[in-house]
């Protein structure tokens, strides 16, 4: 099948393709890299009447460093560039541990950390990551700019709060902070495949060696990525221990998620996936916190 | 409801003008406008890498992009890559290790691998898969294509 017709923009500013989106409103739809979007408009899945291309907006590609040791980055950096750059390695080194398992090199070579974002697949690795990370996404409409956390920007499966005139143009991601590990793991039936279930943690230990902060955070289990709140609960203020990350693990795949079953997976494979990699992402990641002063 | 638009895209160093609907695929535009049938289309979602190209350089899913969107830039197709006569390095490798047997998946295969054996002139058996891990070959089984890349990449390195 081929694309069903369609109208197509290609501003070269962040204003005018809010002004083509403002003009449009849900009519269209904004292409980053068109790795998700453009397989779904050649089944016919998706079939908007206008297409807002931003891959000449070159304002939005960039990879800078924000003065309190964190990343800001625009909305339309390529994932190839995120799995090479040294600035990311250096601040955000998650997002290099999880840019493998996205795809294949040449899907990277064209998608986008803010297409991913915004098309908010509940496999997507960057999603997954970006709540771990407690980033921030600036969006930009013909009212203004405002910022919302990751962990509320989605509310539903391919669903953001994004309004119909709203384009994102940043990630926001905060230093690290010190004495903290992070680790990513995924299962899938071949390499490149959608996750099954993914597991992404960032922890953060105290001066005695205890927990002080863990967002765990849980994909492909449901609509979006979940935080588990209640499993890193039951870890702040403990010492990592393999009887505390089994306790943590094994609420956050009982208690955290809701997982369904469907072609690919049952929720009983998906909670059994959960639990296993839950404690193998906690135990790396405080191994890490541990040796990282 | 769609529009036409004029397009300047260099294909294999030749500049090419054409007016297109924004809806069509690049696959399309290089197989059907310039006639350039060696890039394949085998499932157009972007999964079987038998339409990958170098665009501006890097390998990309030509299904994956509207010809609108190469407007300005640089592609290259496996048409570039040697002649009959004259087989780039790597083409000569597949033949001599037997890593093509239905030709289908071959384009997509080389056009991925020229950039990467430019980046690892001197790959392990892992790098390689790891590099492949996005193109597709039904007949194979992948072993001869892995070969072929290790023969390859010493011939280049001489």
């Amino acid at each position: 099948m081929k694309p069903a017709p369609f109208k197509y923009y290609a501003p070269t500013t962040v204003k005018e393709a809010v002004a083509h989106l403002a003009e449009h409103g849900w009519d269209a739809k904004a292409l980053a890299g068109g790795q998700s979007l453009i397989p779904m408009m050649n089944f016919r899945l998706a079939q908007p009447a206008v297409l807002v291309d931003l891959n000449n907006v070159s304002e939005l590609f960039y990879i800078h460093p924000d003065e309190n040791g964190g990343l800001r980055v625009g909305a339309m950096t390529r994932q190839r560039e995120l799995e090479h750059s040294p600035l990311v390695a250096e601040r955000a080194p998650l997002i290099q541990e999880a840019m493998p398992q996205l795809a294949t090199p040449q899907i990277r070579s064209r998608g986008t950390f803010g297409g991913s974002i915004a098309h908010a697949d509940p496999s997507a690795e960057l999603v997954a990551v970006s709540v771990a990370l407690d980033g921030q996404f600036r969006l930009r409409g013909q009212a203004g700019e405002r910022r919302v956390p990751a962990d509320e920007f989605f509310v539903g499966m391919f669903t953001t709060l994004l309004e119909p005139d709203e384009l994102l143009v940043e990630i926001a991601l905060p230093a690290t902070p010190p004495h903290s590990g992070w680790s990513f793991l995924e299962v899938a039936r071949r390499h490149h495949d959608l996750a099954l279930v993914g597991v992404t943690a960032v922890v953060t230990l105290d001066e005695r060696n205890q927990c002080q902060r863990v967002r765990l955070v849980l994909f492909s289990v449901g609509d979006g990525p979940v935080l588990a709140r209640k499993a890193g609960e039951t870890l702040i203020g403990q010492s990592p221990t393999p009887e505390a990350i089994r306790a943590a693990a094994e609420t956050a795949a009982a208690v955290d998620i809701d997982p369904g079953s469907d072609i690919h997976a049952s929720a009983e494979y998906r909670r059994h996936l959960a639990e296993v990699l839950s404690r193998r992402a906690l135990t790396q990641a405080f191994e890490r916190a541990m040796s990282n002063t | 409801m769609s529009d036409q638009h004029t397009i300047i895209v260099t294909v294999n160093g030749t500049p090419y003008e054409r007016t297109v609907e924004p809806r069509l695929l690049l696959s399309d535009f290089l197989r059907h406008d310039l006639s350039l049938t060696g890039t394949h289309v085998g499932c157009e979602h972007g999964v079987c890498g038998a339409c990958t190209v170098l665009f501006d350089g890097q390998p990309v899913r030509s299904c994956l992009m509207f010809a609108v969107q190469a407007d300005g830039h640089e592609v290259l197709t496996v048409e570039a890559l040697g002649t009959p006569e004259n087989l780039h390095p790597l083409q000569e490798a597949f033949q001599e290790a037997h890593g093509v047997q239905c030709g289908f998946c071959t384009p997509g295969f080389l056009m991925t691998l020229v950039p990467f054996l430019e980046e690892n002139p001197n790959p392990t058996e892992q790098d390689i898969r790891h590099a492949i891990s996005g193109n597709l070959c039904r007949c194979t089984g992948y072993q001869h294509i892995v070969d072929a890349v290790r023969l390859a990449s010493e011939k280049m390195r001489a």
